[in-house]
């Protein structure tokens, strides 16, 4: 039993932290290219920029959530998530709206991206420094150990990997609800399907790319702040995840939402089990085995500094058995 | 006035002009029809109508107003439908979301148009859960269609509405033109069957070249010997 609550510790919990914070960085990704037809590389360093925005409110009212019971940092999301989605129509405006009106190829528009990206890291070291910093300023993490009966050891859950699943459904059932239900959730859908009939419908296509910037912004405000507050503030955290935030979305087929989040707790996953040491569960069969076979004391497919090559490998597995993603996605 | 003129229409793509000088005139309960061998400019000039191309000469005039050159999206703020020949519906959104997005502009009014299309279109209310994409030829032009008419159109503007449906369908949508014709709006359409759309239309339009060959009722054109012999087949 103690071997199941530990595969549950550091699987179920870990590949759902990993999965819950791919699969919101994997919708905006997958929003923005089904409505404007371009990988958009800056989309990891906007998830720093709205962490360092929560950062700096943060440092600036440390004791605001102390009367709501929620870290500081919670309080200030919303905040922080107004604050990214208006950067993020600005970029727009600024840099990727004069190269559309100039009718460029998609590339044009994804190394355009990749020059804001090196911009706002910039920027955001310029304020943030380079090292790493708490986005627990006034309290300590909570840790909640949940006793199961007849076991010695516990299950082993902490404030921010709860609030991380309590915040991913609320956005997840929150995007749905706006997808499936609004107006403009569904013009955003039209649009995505088949651009010249939504503009002969009327719709109004700049507002829902300004839309799209700002859905884009909160969630990427979301995911940079939950993964910061399991861990802690790095100006270059995100960026590690831009890969496996890609491939994710790539997997859960290209401008799917639906898709994106089952890619993202894809790979989450596999990540997690990928590197899980699995002599652990092997050892209650310890004495059953022969005495020629000794169990080795790590038993992982691959060592942790490895895990960035397990999100590829799903990638092109998948693109070989499924060209177009889990969900038939757009092909690029 | 008339309800859509066209005078000496000028325009292509790239300075390559396709329109060498079109002329059409459609009162508001009248279907006009644009006929002509393949080249003619049929559908391009349909989509000059529609703003999707640009007039180099010439004008056109919604109820004695110019609108040449005006952008889709004011054009359908204006009371302007097009359905464009292919690529007509949105795929993946339901067919009572494709309605939905038809009345975009006029939100107030989307219950009452959705079950006015839904009487017009019977086939098209027990599968308005199901994805536009899942239908088959003909549905699927009554939802490009019924699409259109959510914005209350003035002018309706379809191009080839009928291509590739069987007889049975074809006849069914040239009787829904009919309809929606005598409610007052004007029809100008593209039609590749030309003979069946002549019979429906009270204006043809013959065209070959991006210019008018012959202009006469829809009766008289199907009548006339030299338009029968070139462009109808004999």
């Amino acid at each position: 039993m103690n071997e199941l609550i530990y595969f549950f510790n550091y699987v179920v919990v870990a590949g759902s932290v990993t999965g819950c914070i791919y699969a919101i960085g994997a919708v905006g990704v997958t929003l923005i290219y089904s409505i404007l037809r371009f990988a958009h590389f800056a989309h990891a360093d906007m998830m720093t920029l709205g962490t360092l925005a929560v950062l700096l409110l943060t440092l600036a009212f440390p004791h605001a959530g102390a009367p709501l019971g929620l870290p500081t940092a919670i309080v200030m999301l919303p905040v922080a998530m107004a604050f990214t989605s208006l950067v993020a129509v600005g970029i727009d405006r600024a840099f990727y709206q004069p190269l559309r009106s100039h009718g460029v190829k998609p590339i044009v528009m994804v190394i355009a991206s990749l020059g804001v990206t090196l911009m706002l890291q910039g920027l955001i070291r310029l304020f943030a420094g380079t090292g790493s910093q708490n986005l627990y300023v006034d309290a300590r993490k909570e840790i909640f150990r949940i006793d199961v009966p007849g076991v010695t050891r516990p299950i082993i859950l902490t404030e921010p990997q709860i609030i991380l699943f309590v915040i991913t459904i609320v956005a997840v059932v929150g995007l749905h609800l706006f997808l499936t239900r609004a107006r403009l959730g569904k013009a955003m859908r039209a649009m995505s399907d088949n651009p010249d009939l939504a503009r002969a419908s009327g719709i109004n296509t700049k507002l829902i790319i300004t839309l799209t910037w700002v859905i884009a912004g909160s969630l990427a405000t979301i995911a940079g702040t939950l993964l910061s507050l399991d861990v802690a503030f790095k100006p270059d955290l995100s960026f590690f995840l831009l890969l496996p935030i890609f491939a994710a979305a790539i997997v859960g087929g290209v401008g799917h939402p639906y898709g994106a989040i089952a890619g993202g707790f894809l790979v989450g996953f596999a990540e997690t089990l990928a590197v899980f040491n699995w002599s652990v569960l092997l050892r209650p069969l310890r004495d059953s085995l022969p005495t020629w076979l000794e169990l080795p004391n790590n038993l992982a497919l691959v060592g942790t500094e490895y895990k960035i090559v397990v999100p590829f490998f799903i990638l092109v597995a998948v693109l070989i058995w499924r060209p177009t993603g889990i969900f038939k996605g757009k092909v690029i | 006035m008339p309800l859509l003129e066209a005078v000496d229409v000028h325009g292509g793509y790239g300075g390559m002009n396709i329109l060498n000088g079109v002329n059409m005139t459609i009162e508001a309960d009248e279907i006009g029809v644009i006929v002509g061998p393949n080249g003619a400019g049929k559908s391009t000039m349909l989509k000059a109508v529609f703003g999707l191309l640009t007039i180099t000469q010439g004008e056109i005039r919604l109820r004695g107003k110019p609108i040449t050159n005006l952008s889709p999206h004011k054009l359908v703020e204006m009371g302007m439908g097009f359905v464009p020949q292919e690529k007509n519906i949105f795929a993946t959104l339901s067919v009572e979301e494709n309605l939905e997005m038809g009345a975009f502009l006029k939100p107030a009014t989307v219950s009452r148009l959705k079950a006015q299309i839904y009487e017009f279109f019977p086939p098209l209310r027990e599968k308005r859960r199901q994805p536009a994409g899942e239908l088959s030829g003909g549905q699927r032009q009554m939802v490009a269609m019924g699409r259109a008419l959510m914005n209350e159109p003035s002018v309706l503007l379809l191009d080839e509405p009928t291509a590739g449906l069987s007889p049975r369908y074809m006849n069914e949508i040239f009787d829904r033109v009919k309809t929606i014709s005598a409610a007052g709006v004007g029809v100008l359409m593209v039609e590749q069957n030309a003979k069946q759309a002549l019979r429906i239309a009270h204006k043809g339009f013959v065209l070959a070249a991006g210019q008018n060959r012959f202009s006469d009722t829809g009766e008289a054109l199907l009548n006339d010997p030299q338009v029968a012999k070139s462009f109808l087949g004999g």
